[in-house]
């Protein structure tokens, strides 16, 4: 249709001239430039919006996106090895079938009534997360594990009225900067060393750091880099001595085979839900969770919506509802908890679709299968002379440092060689922690098969002889 | 008209999942180990140092996948999402039509399967799609970049927020410039999300008219006055005329102004942030621009700003050289990051699809028709006894109008919540959040441009029907809703720590001990 004709779209049903005529005079109005006279001149925007020509058939437009679209090269087309906070993990049919249905995926802040479904799967979805967590609360979920560990060390702020953080070295360097603007400038933050040949977290630092001002120590366990902390315990223990929380971040589908922070001290727990039945989508399917005790003093400082099961008038009824809705900001503004919005509920019906089809043995199973895997991989890739995984001497899951440092080569020539081939290697290190030197973080998942190994190892010994 | 007078939800009296399982049910199954490998490396679970060994399985419910598959569809039937209502009782955020054909390339393995780290050569379509929305952005706002980083609406007001103190701490004005000031008919967040950033919050309450009062602004603003965050027109759908009188205000004490735009949707192509003098704005995507809310996210809070501001945003940008798009991390002052990696890049390209299959003239058209139906509704409600339009009366309104039904309450007795309650019995949704409540007995309506005339017309009849009852028979609408998903629910418990239970273990410790 061209731009003469009167356009009549088909997303705007009242552009049609009969229909819109008939509304102007049945308001008493005659053009619809009348209804913005509180507009002045000054404030208008005068001419057309420099835009592109409109794309107003179906098919043209479908043409035009898929023709960007293409340019792209996925994760399916290569063979990836990427991970570090966004990880490519298979997603059941099922997952995409319930969060595409029209009634979740366009429905907005409905009550308890007319959008019981909604409360109710989110009920579950907190109710699972609960189980896998050992934990009986778990928010309605956040923006992504940078939003959840932010709002944990927050909630430790005011569950200890004490203002300074430490954090653990090996966490994500985004993740950092996220908590370190979301707390600047109410907290201070200090990071506590981690141990270059294992990458566990230096227990003398974390000593000399804490005192009573500390309102807790956060750290990650797989770490960023994937090694498995074992001293939780004892770190919970040494905080708990001063009066400071454990606040832990976990990446939950380890939590078939390891055990749940909870069990080692930790007071908050937190993390990201992606790679529980939700699409990588360029970073874009990130959803955060916090978890805790049933505790008031730790229910009450959550600034997210928590969905709470009750009962209604009619016997044998559920009904849902907002728990203690008075503490957030959508009630208090300011005087809530930081703030509550429109964040990522959509990936919590997801991922409780997600554990309901995994269930207790498919979380154990795809625990296990992660840790061959990736043992595997490990193995594979340390027979490759001069190559080091992982690097730190400690058990591992998922995730791994390979050590390129003995190659006379940088990582980033590595993985240009390794994209020619067809793979796409492990994130590049080399700037986010420059101690460690020329080094990767590999990810290995169920759904690499031995003969992806093998092409990798094929490609990088290569590329290491060349 | 016709009304829905025999509606009823789907109600599947479901039970929770935890009751649904049966011991050794599978949902799904998972590639089975490869022989060599186990060969290799045994068990995987031995290397595991023994106190990190979850020793019982966590207490999952087990389920075969068609039950699981029929318990959520039946969940689902149990919402009414804005595909299946006139949803134009959300107000103040109503969602618009989400064309199908844009989840087809939001659900497309082109962008699902991309990880944010590939080589930027791998990425060079959804980069482009970035960039594209970035420029179209700029010319709709008149300012200068765009970051699609933050992940709905309050996390762009923390960004906002963000962005002031980075600009006056820079400036080393930061000890003195500690106080936002915003609206009461802004949104909730900013307020809260400015706090969040150590800042102390002013709100300017309304003058006789409705608008924000400019005397009470110029005595709040002083030398420590770091910003505004603020909306226009306010959740009143009344155009602020004398914005550019605020913004000046804000500027001469050196603040920096913040323009709430989540919802834009009555002025696209007719005002702009620029011309009002702001140096930041944000559009919320999974609203102006289309993208579906997903029962609260995920989504886009699209951040723009000025010249002034752009060496704050968070990195990376995209950005175009010559012939490619490139992730941009040289921003000197950064705040750093608000959300990981680039947004929720989906929402981006729905808008971008949404955008291009409106162009210039429709943009303006939707905005157009947005108005038109608004005001249609305003003129309708104003007849039904009971109803009112607090401030500017006589006057047109933009894109929605918060109305009161308090002379209804003091003639019945039923109250916007009964009314919320008894209007899903007719298969509409209101919502009923509006607090504090400025408006006595609130109802905000927004029927946006995706509604027909004849469907805002059976929402006037649903109105209608209610208020007839409640002046009638005003026990039925009390006790609503009676043909929804459930009856009256009751909350007590849920502010009772010895009774609430957030998850479905909590629930069994306090109710079935």
């Amino acid at each position: 249709m061209s731009n003469k004709k009167v356009l009549v779209h088909p997303y705007i049903p009242n552009s049609v001239p009969e229909v819109k005529a008939k509304m102007l005079e049945e308001i008493g109005v005659e053009n619809i430039e009348t209804l913005y006279e509180d507009i002045p001149n000054h404030l208008r925007f005068k001419g057309q919006l420099n835009l592109p020509d409109a794309l107003y058939s179906e098919y043209d437009l479908k043409r035009h996106i898929d023709q960007i679209l293409s340019k792209n090269k996925t994760s399916t087309e290569y063979i990836s090895f990427l991970g570090g906070g966004c990880w490519q993990h298979y997603v059941p049919a099922i997952c995409d079938e319930i969060n595409q249905r029209s009634e979740f995926l366009t429905a907005y802040a409905g009550e308890p009534y007319e959008d019981h479904g909604r409360f109710h799967a989110l009920f579950e979805y907190e109710s699972m997360m609960g189980e896998i967590l050992d934990m009986d609360v778990v928010n309605v979920p956040t923006y992504d594990w940078g939003q959840a560990a932010s709002t944990s060390i927050r909630m430790a702020e005011r569950i200890t009225n004490r203002s300074e953080i430490l954090i653990s070295k090996f966490i994500s360097p985004e993740r950092l900067a996220i908590i370190q603007n979301y707390c600047q400038p109410v907290m201070d933050i200090r990071l506590v060393e981690c141990h270059l040949n294992t990458g566990g977290v230096n227990l003398e630092d974390l000593n000399a750091k804490i005192s009573s001002k500390t309102a807790g120590f956060y750290f990650e366990n797989p770490s960023y880099l994937g090694n498995i902390e074992d001293q939780g315990k004892i770190i919970s223990d040494i905080l708990h001595e001063v009066g400071a929380l454990s606040i832990v971040g976990v990446d939950p589908i380890s939590l078939g085979v390891l055990v749940p922070p909870s069990n080692y001290g930790a007071d908050i727990v937190c993390g990201d839900i992606q790679g529980l039945g939700i699409h990588m989508q360029f970073g874009g399917g990130l959803a955060g969770f916090i978890a805790s005790r049933d505790e008031e003093q730790f229910v009450m400082e959550y600034p997210s919506r928590l969905f709470g099961i009750t009962s209604t008038e009619v016997e044998g009824e559920w009904g849902f509802g907002d728990v203690t809705y008075g503490r957030t900001s959508f009630d208090k503004r300011e005087q809530g908890k930081e703030f509550v919005g429109t964040m990522a509920a959509l990936w919590g019906i997801t991922t409780g679709v997600y554990l309901a089809l995994m269930g207790p043995q498919g979380m154990q199973e795809l625990g296990k299968l992660i840790l061959q895997k990736s043992q595997y991989a490990m193995q594979k890739i340390s027979e490759i002379e001069g190559l080091n995984a992982p690097l730190f001497q400690s058990s591992h899951f998922k995730e791994f440092v390979v050590d390129f440092s003995g190659t006379g080569k940088t990582v980033e020539q590595i993985n240009k060689f390794l994209l020619e081939k067809g793979v796409f290697g492990g994130k590049n290190l080399s700037n986010e922690f420059i101690e460690l030197g020329e080094c990767a973080l590999y990810c290995i998942t169920e759904i690499h098969t031995k003969e992806n190994v093998e092409r990798l190892v094929q490609a990088l010994t290569e590329c290491l002889n060349r | 008209m016709k009304l829905r007078t025999n509606f009823h939800q789907a109600k599947w009296d479901e039970p929770i999942i935890f009751e649904l399982s049966t011991k050794g049910e599978r949902g799904i199954l998972l590639p089975e180990i490869d022989k060599e490998i186990e060969e290799t490396v045994g068990d995987g679970l031995s290397s595991i140092p023994k106190i990190m060994r979850r020793k019982e399985a966590p207490q999952l419910p087990e389920l075969s996948q068609m039950r699981v598959l029929k318990h959520y569809l039946r969940l689902s039937q149990e919402n009414l999402g804005a595909d299946l209502n006139i949803d134009i009782g959300q107000g103040t955020c109503t969602m618009k039509y989400s064309p199908k054909i844009n989840e087809q390339f939001a659900t497309s393995p082109k962008l699902t399967e991309l990880h944010p780290n590939q080589d930027e050569s791998t990425v060079q379509g959804i980069l482009e799609i970035i960039y594209k929305t970035d420029i179209f952005l700029r010319e709709i706002s008149g300012l200068d970049n765009f970051t699609f980083q933050p992940g709905g609406g309050s996390q762009a007001i923390l960004a906002m927020a963000s962005l002031i103190r980075a600009y006056h701490d820079f400036n080393e004005e930061s000890v003195k410039k500690d106080e936002i000031i915003t609206t009461i008919f802004s949104h909730p967040s900013d307020a809260a999300a400015a706090a969040v950033k150590g800042f102390k919050i002013i709100t300017i309450y309304p003058n006789e008219d409705g608008l924000p009062d400019l005397e009470a602004l110029r005595t709040a603003v002083s030398e420590r006055t770091a910003g505004l965050l603020i909306t226009n027109p306010e959740d009143t759908g009344i155009f602020n005329a004398e914005i550019v009188n605020f913004t000046q205000t804000i500027h001469d004490a050196g603040g920096i102004c913040g323009y709430d735009q989540a919802n834009a949707n009555g002025i696209l192509g007719i005002a702009r942030a620029k011309e009002a003098g702001f140096d930041m704005c944000f559009f919320n995507l999974h609203k102006t621009f289309s993208s579906p809310h997903g029962c609260g996210g995920p989504a886009t809070g699209a951040l723009g700003v000025t010249k002034k501001l752009k060496d704050y945003l968070p990195v990376p940008l995209v950005d175009f050289n010559e012939n490619t798009y490139y992730l941009n991390y040289n921003v000197p002052n950064s705040i750093g990051k608000v959300r990981g990696y680039y947004g929720v890049i989906p929402a981006v390209l729905r808008a971008y699809a949404w955008i291009m299959s409106l162009g210039s003239e429709g943009l303006k058209e939707a905005s157009r028709i947005a108005v038109l139906n608004n005001n249609y509704l305003l003129y309708k409600i104003l007849q039904i006894r009971g109803a009112s339009a607090p401030y500017a009366k006589g006057r047109h309104r933009i894109e929605q109008v918060r109305y009161s039904w308090e002379d209804l309450t003091n003639e019945t007795g039923v109250t916007t919540e009964d009314i919320t309650n008894r209007m899903i019995d007719f298969g509409f949704h209101m919502w009923s959040s509006h607090h504090p409540f400025i408006v006595q007995q609130p109802m905000t309506l927004e029927p946006t441009e995706s509604y027909s005339k004849s469907e805002i017309d059976e929402y006037i009849a649903g109105l209608k029907k209610v208020v007839e009852e409640a002046y009638n028979n005003p026990k039925i609408v009390k006790n609503a809703p009676h043909n929804s998903v459930v009856h009256k629910i009751k909350t007590e418990s849920l502010d009772d720590p010895t009774r609430w239970a957030i998850t479905w273990r909590a629930y069994l410790k306090k109710w079935k001990k």
